[in-house]
């Protein structure tokens, strides 16, 4: 065999392995997204009552929270970005990064200093090569978040918000988490998640289903010790939504990205096929006019000595 | 004989609905009992195992960490952080989390499994 050929038939056989690989990544990613949505549908109910529980405690009762009150004057604000673990999901880690670094200079631009909390390795990564700040992060968990991991995460930006600027804490929390649109749509988007806005949660809620009229509730022990319950639950439940909703985009994301990727390496198969052909036939055309020029030279020489 | 609709609900899923005629709960202030007809409420759920009476007489009990409950227009929510029916207790294992818990003093893990044992244990009867 040619050299050239064995070059090609080389080249095919890696390409075809990876393409095996890739395949199999996508394959598996596209079981994981239905998973990863049914995920995001198991925990509509929880967030749709809790949403309920808090309208119903604003609605009725005038309570003031920490968590609810807006500092005038704030000076820090804490961001919290959501990326994957693992790469190879095209452009989903660096979409959700771009948007934080575009909300952080926001931030900067109002005068806030910012502070960043990140999930998942690949923001970590980003930000420890740049030498950037980090004030804590959360690994592990990116594909497959559960409740108490957002428990987790809630209860450090909770303490943290509930701290005095002056030791350390922070006036403001925003979110920037990627939402799953639909298999092929996926956003990276940025909420400010405290200071509340109860009325806002109201009307979030009156887009979502028809407004009704809340019943007199009677809340025990109070009105502010159910708020005092119920908003950091509330916090949770959002970080939880957030995570889950990122969790199914980053499957989405790896599935689009790995099925380009399988796509051209077939394509790539196909050219080095056709390459690995034309050298073959190069190659026996050369040999078929080599034996017949040796033929001829043979038969020039017999024919000259006669 | 008048019947509520009870929605039990985890934060990761919905664990139970359905039709009853009475709740047992044990809320901040106590345990709360709630039958069709009862004034809305809107009150915090300590850990503690819920009672669900049906109408046919039969019994749902389950476990509750932390959460609410929310009663009104005859439609009562109970929100939970975490909710197991008794059927789908591991006694086993929550006898090892309460022995582990126990020798580390975490009081919150220790209630969290004595009260799925209690769940546990109803469920026999």
């Amino acid at each position: 065999m040619g050299a050239q050929l064995r070059v090609y038939k080389r080249r095919i056989r890696s390409v075809s392995a990876t393409k095996k690989i890739t395949k199999a990544m996508e394959m598996i990613s596209a079981s994981r997204i239905v998973k990863a949505q049914r995920a995001v549908a198991a925990s509509t109910p929880y967030g749709n009552e809790l949403t309920r529980a808090v309208t119903a405690v604003a609605t009725r009762s005038n309570a003031k929270h920490p968590l609810t009150t807006e500092n005038p004057s704030a000076t820090r604000a804490a961001v919290l970005l959501v990326t994957a673990d693992r790469g190879l999901a095209g452009g989903y880690s660096s979409n959700a990064i771009k948007a934080a670094t575009e909300l952080s200079d926001r931030l900067r631009a109002e005068g806030k200093e910012v502070v960043t909390y990140i999930v998942g390795r690949k923001g970590v990564g980003f930000y420890s090569f740049r030498n950037r700040p980090v004030a804590e992060s959360w690994t592990g968990f990116s594909d497959k978040p559960t409740y108490s991991d957002a428990k987790n995460v809630a209860a450090t930006l909770i303490t943290a918000f509930v701290t005095d600027t002056a030791d350390g804490g922070v006036d403001e929390l925003h979110i920037v988490s990627t939402e799953f649109v639909s298999m092929l749509t996926q956003n990276a988007v940025d909420a400010r998640l405290l200071p509340l806005h109860l009325d806002e949660v109201a009307e979030e809620r009156e887009e979502s289903a028809k407004a009704e009229i809340f019943p007199l509730y009677d809340f025990e022990p109070s009105a502010e010790g159910v708020l005092d319950a119920l908003l950091p639950r509330y916090v949770e439940s959002r970080i939880y939504n957030a995570l889950l909703q990122s969790a199914a985009s980053e499957h989405a994301a790896r599935r689009r990205a790995m099925k380009s990727a399988t796509d051209n390496a077939e394509e790539l198969i196909k050219s080095l096929t056709r390459l690995a052909n034309s050298a073959r036939q190069a190659e026996i055309t050369q040999e078929i006019s080599e034996i017949v020029g040796g033929a001829n030279a043979l038969a020039d020489a017999s024919a000259g000595s006669d | 004989m008048a019947e509520l609709h009870v929605e039990l609900v985890a934060a990761d899923r919905k664990v139970w609905s359905g039709a009853a005629t009475i709740v047992v709960a044990r809320t901040a202030s106590g345990d709360i009992g709630i039958q069709p007809g009862h004034t809305p409420v809107l009150s915090v759920l300590e850990s503690g195992p819920v009672t669900i009476r049906l109408a046919d007489g039969g019994t749902v009990i389950a476990a509750v960490h932390g959460g609410f409950i929310s009663f009104a227009d005859n439609k009562l929510s109970l929100l939970a952080e975490i909710a197991e029916l008794a059927d789908e207790i591991d006694v086993a294992r929550a006898e090892r989390a309460l022995d582990r818990a126990r020798h580390e003093t975490d009081e919150h893990a220790e209630r969290r499994a004595e009260v799925r044992l209690v769940a546990a244990s109803h469920r026999a009867a």
